[in-house]
This record gives C-alpha cells, structure tokens and sequence, in this order.
C-alpha cells in the first residue's frame, strides 16, 4: 500500500526545472508572414542541429535553445540576410558539427567511396561463382 | 570459396561486435566546445538583469584586465552548487561579470539574495542570442576573457572546487 502511494506521488510529482519558465521567443512558434522567407528560414532550420537535443534539428526539437536559435534565424531571415551567411555564423561559434549537411572533407571521402567498392567486390565474387557453376 | 576467406563473414562480425562494445564503454562526448576560442568577444550591449546592478557591453570585456564571463540563470539547479565557488573566486580578488539566460528580474534578484551576489555587472538574455554569439550552449558555463576582451578558455558546467587552481591559472595567464 505505501509503495503504491509512493508511485502515486511520483506520478503527481512536478519534474526538476531544466528549463525556464519565461515564454517562448516571439518566432520561435511563429511563422514569417512573408512565405518564401517562412519557407527560406524552415530550409535552413531543417538542416541545423539542436545543441540540446542533439540527434534533431532545430525545426524539431522542443528545447527552449532550439525555440531561441528559430527566433535567431527567423529573425535574421526577416532583415534579409541570406540563410548560407546564417548558417555561416552558426559554424564560426560551433563548428561544422552543428550543421547536418557538413562540407565533404578527407576524412570522409572513405565512406563515401564505400558503396562503390562494395559493389566491384559484390560484382567480382559473383562473376566468379557464376563462372564456377557454369563450369560444372 | 576455400581456405580463410570462409570465415571472413564470422570475422567481420566480431569486428563489428567488438566496435559496438568499444563505444559502449567510450561513450562520445557529447558537450559542445564554443570555437571562439582565441576570438573576440562578440558585440553585444545587455540590459540590466536586476535592479541596483549595472548591465553588460561588450566594450566593457577590453578594459585591460582578464575576467570572468559567467553564463547563469535563477532557473538553473546546478548554479546553486557553484555558487560558492564563485564566491571564493571573488574574493580571491577575480573579476566575475554575469550573464542571466531567459531570466525575470524579481526571480533573479531572489536568486542572488539567498545564495550571494559574486558579479560586477550582470545583462539580460532574455533570448539566449548573446549565448549563442558566444558558441555557448547551456548554463552554467563560465569563459576566461583577457584584458583586450578576447576569449581564452570554456568551461562547460558548474566549476568544482578542485577546478579553481586551473581557473586562476587561466586567469592569471590571461593578464
């Protein structure tokens, strides 16, 4: 019975404060009344990562950061600054990490050759069995 | 299909089991390092954030001597901790100015009656933009500006006691 109660007042308990309890930023819920920047700012929001929630975009994410670094790009979208110099400054202060479409640099040019080794091998070892059958 | 190349499959796959287990036990870093390392501090003129305590400018980070930045909100449960830390580095004779993310002013003024008042100046961020200028990317985090109000070092959460030294040691290399 108390264990029961117990769980109850977990389950009422109020969850430790991570975040404030101020209003979200003014466009971080709201769209651009203009529809080709709405749609400029969405593109770019898309493709950066949420430094909270870090797997999803800031689009996506419900932190309140991800709510202020919308406003940011809304924002700056609105005073007609174009999303590639945005996304530039977001790079300066975080990396290319914080962006999901990073530029192709050395270290990964082994993943993307992979496919292609993949399928000359896939191709070789087949043509050998092939081969072999046709032979018996 | 002869010999070794038999159990290349059985090998791969230990391969690949034991590059799981590896990062199992290593798990990534998942904090964020600002690369504003060695830049200037970016232009920002911050409002108050209480009364009876002066805001925070950007020009006020050059005045020739090293500080302390210190991003904080009355919200946030780990800068409770660390209030005492901040305090002994005040009286160690450090300049700490104050950064308030998305804070109101009675809340914070609440704040820094019940676990003291370590800042010089503290500014409003009501938006996390000055943060995010910063490449900062939560509270509490704390930065070491030299006297010509470029950034020296980052430190990510609330500063223990057994990371004062190393604080000082910044600071004092900052001069």
């Amino acid at each position: 019975m108390r264990f029961v109660l117990l769980a109850f007042a977990l389950v009422l308990a109020a969850p430790a404060l991570a975040d404030s309890d101020m209003p979200p930023a003014y466009w971080a819920n709201r769209q651009l009344p203009n529809p080709s920047q709405e749609s400029e700012a969405q593109g770019l929001m898309q493709e950066i990562r949420c430094l909270v929630c870090q797997g999803e975009s800031i689009a996506d994410s419900d932190a309140e950061l991800a709510g202020d670094m919308r406003d940011l790009v809304r924002r700056r979208v609105a005073a007609g600054e174009k999303p590639a110099s945005i996304r530039a400054w977001l790079i300066q202060r975080y990396g290319n990490w914080i962006s999901f479409r990073p530029p192709t640099q050395p270290i990964g040019w082994p993943l993307w050759l992979a496919p292609f080794v993949l399928l000359v091998v896939g191709a070789l070892l087949a043509a050998s069995r092939l081969k072999r059958r046709r032979r018996r | 299909m002869s010999g070794w190349l038999r159990f290349a499959p059985i090998f791969l796959l230990v391969l690949i089991v034991a590059a799981m287990l590896w990062r199992l036990a290593n798990p990534p870093d998942t904090t964020v390092h600002s690369q504003m390392i060695g830049k200037a501090v970016p232009q920002f003129v911050l409002a108050a954030a209480v009364p009876g305590v002066a805001g925070l400018s950007s020009a006020q980070l050059a005045d020739g001597k090293p500080k302390l930045v210190h991003f904080f909100a009355s919200w946030c449960v780990p800068c409770i901790g660390e209030a005492p830390v901040l305090d002994q580095l005040k009286k160690q004779g450090m300049a700490i100015e104050g950064i308030a993310i998305r804070d109101r002013p009675e809340e914070l003024a609440q704040f820094l009656a019940r676990y003291g008042n370590p800042f010089d100046r503290i500014g409003s961020d009501p938006e996390s933009k000055t943060q995010l200028a910063f490449g900062s990317s939560g509270v509490p985090e704390t930065f070491v500006v030299d006297g010509r109000g470029v950034i020296r070092l980052q430190h990510i959460g609330a500063i223990q006691p057994g990371e004062i030294p190393a604080i000082t040691a910044a600071v004092e290399q900052a001069r």
